[in-house]
């Protein structure tokens, strides 16, 4: 039995080391937070940090241990570490294997309300300006059709989508004939015209519908005035309808946050636990189109901002805490990433963009958009992400669009200023439209930028909340499961 | 108890001289299935030796003290074994050696636990190894498994092939897992094996290709750390081929669980092992937390290995914790119920093979004891200060009546 070795006879395996790529930023006075290439988080102190840059580490240190777990060493002869991230990195990627699953089919720009921060509709009853034409909406389906992804969705959008649902219904039908995809449909309304035959085409054809919902009645009204003032409660009564007809899972609500939303966090996820949704998305204001004209956007910053966000993220975890499931789903996304390596492609969040790769956008008139705030772009009559018309293009020539590829390729966060070196980066998005229309350009100028401001922010927060506090770290893990 | 799986038979006749061994069949007298060169009929008495000699079965294998009188027109094969055998039955599958009359149950048809041992060599030398590896030119094993697999009953639920190290002949072994895959494609097959072969993609390539719809292999990982997990199996460079095979068998779609055998050097870090195997490997089918078998090396190296289960439960704990939040389906083997935090019972496997498991006195008073692991009967059983019979909330609803219960836990 003489035969078996001490500990240190192991420790020669791993005597030639390299490092393996990582990012990191000062937290604190000697305080670092460390993220390797997949982005799992460690904390080191900055003696820690020089040690490990320097390789002065030993397997029996405890640094070195710390530090192969996570990945920032490797034995340079051996291959399992960087094989390991490899395969991590090819499935946080996977996103890209679906090349334009979401479609959206804005079928007309009409609509009943005047939101002061709405982007783009218009208040009109002629039609024939501003309503999808059918010989364009099946031309646009054609370009649906032939990109890659084998599964799509087909968002409608408006103005407000149901002003024109003869078209929303012969798209469904024509898009049903077809075959080569399976394909999934939600309508984006505000319900105020919502009745039994859309709710019954809705019921037959597996529809999901979509509304906004922006808090309680004064503030939603407020936000949102429609003549007779009623909009809150015409949303509330539409929610409630279309839950009992279509079932609780298909109908859910996008709220928009407006200065006044600022200092009412607590009352607008109150007002979503009562209408019995399962969570919400609080979401920053919007800086395009009417909402950029009308200053909207100007009036608070990222910090403001932010503390919004904290204030009611820490409210859903206390519902959780009550034991009322409740989510908030900007966070739920960003722990899926932070905390597996499932691919996430939502828009915002990914890198290279969303844009053209992640969405199409086909307008009422023809003219096709990289991304629905390219189109509210547009209405500013900035037409930097107007890749062309259904008369004219194939979904080769949009994909494959110089304007496309341009601000793709130009804002990849893994090569970009500021990003490429950011410990959050591998959670973090491209967001070419947003800092196009911000400042001038696809990349941005990230420590001037509020969309950057509200990523460090919130991922800061969520890391604090998660090594922290264990029972609302408990909540948050669960969010990033399902 | 444990079930003796090998011994010598008191008596034997009529087998040839021109090969050294022979694969057996029990088949029960009176059975009609279709008679295969290897079938013995299964007598207890004389009474069912004539029966057999009346039904024309040219082979017999009694299980008896007694002496049994064959008439002597019987010229065919006859073993005999001691009644401390009599757990052998119909379809039962044995290896007998001619010379030395030695024998091993290979094959127990009513068993969940049936396993073959593949070889004794190993390229790893575990400081805890149930089956201290051997250096032997043992091929012959092989050749007497691929003789008994058209024996093994079809409807055969599991089946697992262990080692040494299984792979050490890998075209041998993986023919006769494609000959598995033939005779019995319904049977789940595990395999046991240090994983480093893998590192090697051919042989993953070859093991792809056997096709076998249900077929796993079992690897174990002691640590996220190259050197810890490389001093458990006492070879350089295990954890760099171990892992890196684990990934090449999951990037060709093939069925992988990970083993982390628990104690002194592995327990105290298992929540981090745990929590790293969730973050990298999330995508492995199955994970087994596994208590110690003490037997083997692990009763020559004791003082290095044993740590009490109850000094370990809560990193246990926390590592189920993380494996199954992160979607992972992980079970705890050989550890019984009293040592175990509750939030882990969901996750505890009565795993140790029925022919050594055992209970204690204490176990008798247990309300858990159906659905308890128990202990190991083999080597040398160290048991926890844990060990406690659990009484069950109804049964404290019974004696201590309403009120105590509604205030308690
Ligand atoms: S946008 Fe900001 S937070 Fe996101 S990767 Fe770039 S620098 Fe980091
Ligand atoms: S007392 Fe015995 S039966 Fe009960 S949980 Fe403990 S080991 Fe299992």
């Amino acid at each position: 039995m003489a035969r078996f070795l001490a500990p240190e006879a192991f420790s020669a395996a791993t005597e030639d080391l390299s490092l393996l790529p990582f990012n990191l930023e000062r937290t604190g006075t000697s305080q670092y937070l460390v993220s390797n290439m997949v982005g799992d988080f460690i904390r080191l102190t900055e003696g820690e940090l020089n040690r490990l840059v320097d390789l002065q580490i030993q397997p029996g240190d405890g640094l070195y241990e710390k530090a192969y777990a996570a990945h920032l060493v490797t034995g340079t002869n051996q291959k399992a570490q960087r094989q390991l991230l490899a395969a991590r990195l090819r499935s946080r990627m996977g996103f890209l294997q679906q090349v334009t699953p979401l479609h959206i089919f804005v079928v007309t720009l009409r609509c009943e309300h005047s939101c002061p921060y709405c982007q783009v509709s218009r208040q009109s009853t002629d039609r024939s300006r501003f309503d999808m034409s059918e010989e364009t909406a099946m031309r646009a389906l054609d370009i649906a059709f032939a990109s890659p992804a084998t599964r799509i969705k087909i968002e409608f959008q408006g103005g407000e989508p149901l002003l024109n649902f003869p078209m929303i219904k012969a798209i469904v039908a024509a898009a049903k004939a077809r075959s080569g995809k399976k394909v999934d449909f939600v309508i984006a309304s505000n319900l105020a015209l919502l009745d039994d035959v859309v709710l019954e085409f809705c019921k037959a054809n597996n529809i999901l519908l979509s509304t906004s919902l922006d808090g309680p009645a004064d503030l939603h009204n407020k936000n949102r005035p429609r003549p007779g003032g009623n909009s809150h409660e015409l949303a509330v009564a539409g929610i409630r309808r279309a839950r009992e007809v279509l079932g609780s899972d298909r109908v859910g609500a996008l709220m928009t946050t407006t200065e006044a939303s600022l200092d009412r966090v607590d009352d607008i996820i109150d007002e979503y636990l009562q209408q019995g949704l399962d969570g919400i998305f609080l979401r920053p204001l919007s800086p395009f189109g009417f909402a950029i004209k009308t200053k909207q956007f100007a009036k608070y910053d990222a910090q403001k901002w932010l503390g919004f966000y904290e204030r009611g993220l820490r409210r859903v975890l206390d519902i959780n805490r009550q034991g009322t499931p409740f989510r908030e789903f900007y966070a739920a996304l960003l722990l899926t990433r932070m905390l597996s390596d499932r691919p996430i492609g939502y828009v915002d969040l990914r890198s290279p963009a969303g844009a053209g790769l992640g969405a199409l956008v086909y307008n009422y008139d023809g003219s096709v958009f990289a991304s629905d705030e390219g189109r509210m772009l547009a209405e500013t009559g900035d037409n930097a992400f107007r890749l062309g018309h259904v008369d004219q293009d194939s979904y080769n020539s949009l994909i494959l669009s110089d304007k496309l590829i341009g601000a793709i390729s130009s804002s990849l966060t893994q090569c970009a200023p500021e990003c490429s070196t950011c410990v959050y980066e591998s959670h973090c998005g491209a967001d070419p439209v947003y800092h196009h229309a911000t400042q001038g350009d696809a990349l941005g100028i990230k420590p001037l930028s509020a969309f950057c401001a509200r990523q460090k922010g919130i991922m800061g927060l969520l890391l604090d909340i998660l090594e922290n506090s264990p029972e609302d770290a408990a909540i948050l893990r669960r969010w990033a499961a399902s | 108890m444990t079930l003796p799986l090998y011994g010598t038979a008191s008596h034997s006749a009529g087998f040839c001289s021109d090969k050294a061994r022979s694969v057996v069949r029990l088949r029960a007298v009176e059975s009609s299935a279709e008679r295969h060169a290897a079938d013995f009929a299964l007598a207890r008495t004389s009474v069912e030796v004539l029966r057999a000699i009346e039904a024309n079965w040219p082979s017999i294998f009694v299980v008896s003290d007694g002496s049994i009188d064959l008439p002597s027109t019987f010229d065919g094969r006859l073993v005999a074994v001691p009644l401390k055998y009599n757990y052998l039955g119909d379809g039962d599958v044995l290896g007998f050696d001619h010379s030395s009359k030695k024998f091993r149950t290979l094959f127990r048809r009513n068993s969940a636990h049936n396993s073959f041992l593949i070889t004794e060599r190993c390229n790893n030398y575990c400081l805890m190894c149930s089956q201290p590896p051997k250096d032997v030119d043992d091929r012959w094993i092989l050749s007497e498994i691929k003789e008994s697999l058209p024996l093994i009953d079809p409807a055969t639920r599991a089946l697992t092939f262990t080692g040494g190290e299984t792979l050490s002949d890998c075209e041998d072994f993986i023919a006769v897992l494609t000959e598995c895959r033939d005779r019995l494609p319904t049977t789940a097959i595990q395999v046991l094996t240090n994983g480093r072969a893998f590192a090697n993609s051919e042989i993953v390539d070859a093991w792809k290709a056997i096709g076998h719809p249900n077929l796993m292999a079992a690897i174990p990982v002691y640590a996220s750390v190259d050197h810890v997990h490389d001093h458990v199996v006492q070879a350089k460079g295990a954890f760099d081929e171990t892992v890196l095979g684990i990934l090449k068998l999951k990037d060709r779609g093939q069925r992988v669980e990970i083993r982390v055998v628990l104690h002194a050097l592995t327990a105290p870090i298992i929540e981090e092992t745990g929590r790293w195997i969730a973050r990298n490997l999330p995508f492995v089918d199955h994970v087994a937390l596994m208590g110690l078998e003490n037997t083997g090396f692990a009763i020559a190296n004791d003082a290095m290995l044993w740590m009490d289960p109850m000094d370990y439960s809560d990193g246990l704990a926390k590592a189920v914790d993380y494996l199954s939040a992160a979607g992972v389906n992980v079970s705890v083997y050989n550890l019984p119920k009293c040592v175990l935090p509750k939030s882990v019972w969901p996750h505890a496997v009565q795993s140790i093979s029925d022919w050594k498991n055992g209970f204690v006195d204490e176990c008798n008073r247990c309300d858990e004891k159906n659905n308890c692991s128990g202990f190991f009967t083999t080597g040398r059983p160290r048991f926890s200060r844990g060990v406690r019979a659990i009484s069950s909330p109804h049964h404290e609803f019974d004696s201590r009546g309403l009120a105590s219960t509604a205030s308690g836990e």
